[in-house]
């Protein structure tokens, strides 16, 4: 096993600033172009085995062209890579910012493998381009196998072909349930119904007034209705999964009405059988990466989001970040982010000609996803849906009694007495649960973002780079 | 198509799919033991390690993210 070193720039042009760009999604592709027209030397990281983000999820000889949106977009994108220096199977476990200089440590090979080779990259620029994952609040239930997030049935729908189950109730809240809905069928699952937690009144706030915003230029939510149509799959608002059923794995699931607040309706709740669910209430960013370099967070427990200006600069100079990490908006809002940071961290400037077209569709995005956060966002009655042995962290079996009888002491030292959110994921799949909980039971949360180490890599992995190169 | 052996039994997937797709096509929902029953794919992106098996005698392999190799030996992994 070697280390390799790759300095950004050696390539190409000399004395071009080098950008680089971590995650591969819409935002992190469409920085990489445009850093590229700026003229940047850029060097683009991913952890998947792919380009491509959750947007373009895929695999040549698995993934239905059906389920495959804004294709030649993506061609297009990854088209002018080839003048790029290109990682997949890059997982960044650390990042630092000092003295207008980037340093990411990257471990590249096969997804966990022993014996990754190292990549440390130098640059004078940084695009954080980390996206977010699926935020599936907890049901009593939830972790019985059959049990996904609608980020899963979809990532399984796409890359692999396959489905948990042939009979799916997909529950939660936003858009997003839709494509998801449409993936299930199209892989082979039979969709029971989709439960939207929001009810009319939010959704006449949010996109029901321009649903082509939705819509992006694609025509994607035509098709996803007409996916549900097609397939006779109920679509039903204010209502949503509140226990999934079962011995060993999912044999069915109990639905209720939910009130404006998503508290569960009395007397509302009926059984629908089913041997799978996908839950996905909004999603959380994956902020580990722009902590780590010092940029500035803010937001409440509703969700926490990189602090950018006009430019898609970050607090820390040098250090620009785009796409969901940003603020929830869909991939049309990830490639206009992605775009305006790439050449602004390449040193274009704002007032360029090739900005106005980003610029614009920015603005547009954001607008459509503060509507977005006011018609689904998370609401939170959701709590009294849990009983008190629900468990909340799935990786160290904590329960809803457990935070909760705890939630008076610092968060800290919560987490050490209950274990709640110090498991395998650090975290990342109960930390706005348990934050709810602890914030339900009077204390006073939040600090569930930041993380030591930011990507799973092995001790002799991080051995080796502190000891000046990896074991031979 | 590619095999790859779980515990003592073969299993057969398609060219390029994750150990999770393989054993998801073959029919298994859950394939680690955990305190409170089995586990399977939970995120489907490799941020909640609930799928974790040993590969090839690797332990801690996601295997969501894990794209299989024809004669991969996949271990169940208990963690009480
Ligand atoms: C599972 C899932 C499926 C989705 N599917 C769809 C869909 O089909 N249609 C749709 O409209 N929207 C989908 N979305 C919503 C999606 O988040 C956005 O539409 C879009 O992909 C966001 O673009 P992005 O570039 O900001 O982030 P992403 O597309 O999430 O890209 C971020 C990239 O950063 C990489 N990364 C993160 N951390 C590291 C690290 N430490 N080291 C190396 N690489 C890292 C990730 O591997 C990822 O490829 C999905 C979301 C999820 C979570």
């Amino acid at each position: 096993m070697t280390a390799a070193t790759g300095t950004v720039g050696t390539t190409g042009t000399t004395g071009a600033t080098r950008v680089a760009i971590l995650g591969g999604g819409p935002a992190g592709l469409a920085a990489a172009q445009a850093a590229l027209a700026a003229g940047a030397a850029v060097t683009l990281l991913d952890e998947g085995g792919r380009l491509g983000g959750q947007y373009w999820r895929h695999h040549e000889g698995l993934t239905d062209r059906r389920l495959q949106h804004g294709w030649a977009r993506f061609e297009r994108l990854r088209g002018v890579l080839d003048r790029a220096e290109v990682h997949t199977g890059a997982s960044v476990w650390s990042a630092e910012a000092s003295d207008g200089v980037v340093r990411l440590r990257a471990v590249v090979g096969a997804a966990d493998a022993a014996g990754r080779v190292a990549l440390d990259i130098e640059a004078d620029a940084v695009v954080v381009a980390t996206g977010a994952h699926d935020l599936a609040l907890p049901v009593p239930g939830w972790t019985l196998p059959g049990v996904t997030t609608a980020g899963a049935a979809q990532a399984l729908a796409k890359r692999d072909g396959v489905t948990v189950g042939r009979r799916t109730v997909v529950s939660g809240a936003g858009p997003f349930l839709l494509p998801v809905a449409q993936s299930l069928s199209v892989a082979g699952s039979e969709v029971v119904g989709v439960h939207e937690a929001s009810r009319l009144g939010g959704l006449a706030a949010g996109w029901l007034p321009r649903p082509w915003q939705l819509v992006g230029k694609a025509g994607e939510l035509v098709e996803y209705v007409g996916a549900l149509a097609r397939h006779r799959i109920p679509y039903r608002i204010g209502s949503g999964v509140v226990r999934v059923l079962g011995t060993d794995r999912v044999e069915g699931v109990v639905i209720a009405a939910l009130d404006a607040d998503w508290r569960p309706i009395p007397g509302t709740e009926r059984e629908v059988a089913c041997d799978s669910v996908a839950l996905g209430h909004g999603f959380t960013p994956r902020l580990e990466v722009a902590i780590a370099l010092g940029a500035v967070i803010e937001g409440d427990r509703r969700g926490r989001f990189v602090v950018v200006d006009e430019s898609q600069r970050t607090s820390v100079d040098g250090v620009f970040a785009a796409g969901e990490v940003t603020g929830i908006g869909g991939a049309d809002a990830a490639l206009a982010e992605g775009a305006v940071a790439g050449f602004m961290a390449a040193g274009g400037a704002l007032d360029d000609g090739r900005m106005r077209g980003p610029l614009a569709v920015r603005r547009r995005m954001r607008a459509f996803a503060a509507r977005l956060e006011r018609a689904h966002g998370i609401q939170p009655g959701w709590t009294s849906w849990l009983s008190d042995d629900t468990v909340v962290c799935r990786c160290e079996n904590v329960t809803r009694r457990t935070i909760a009888v705890r939630a008076d002491a610092p968060l800290r030292a919560m987490k050490l007495a209950t274990r709640a959110g110090l498991g395998a994921c650090q975290g990342r799949t109960c930390g706005r649960a348990v934050e709810a909980i602890v914030a339900d039971a009077g204390g006073a949360p939040e600090g569930f973002d930041r993380r030591p180490v930011l990507a799973p890599v092995r001790l002799g992995e991080v051995a080796a780079v502190a000891t000046g190169g990896p074991e031979q | 198509m590619i095999r790859i052996t779980v515990g003592d039994e073969a299993i057969e997937g398609r060219d390029g799919q994750t150990i999770a797709g393989v054993l998801i096509g073959a029919g298994r929902t859950a394939w680690r033991t955990a305190q409170t029953g089995d586990r399977g794919v939970f995120c489907g992106i490799g941020v909640c390690h609930d799928c974790l098996v040993t590969v090839n005698d690797v332990e801690g392999v996601r295997a969501c993210q894990r794209e299989a190799v024809d004669g991969d030996r996949v271990e169940r992994e208990v963690r009480a």
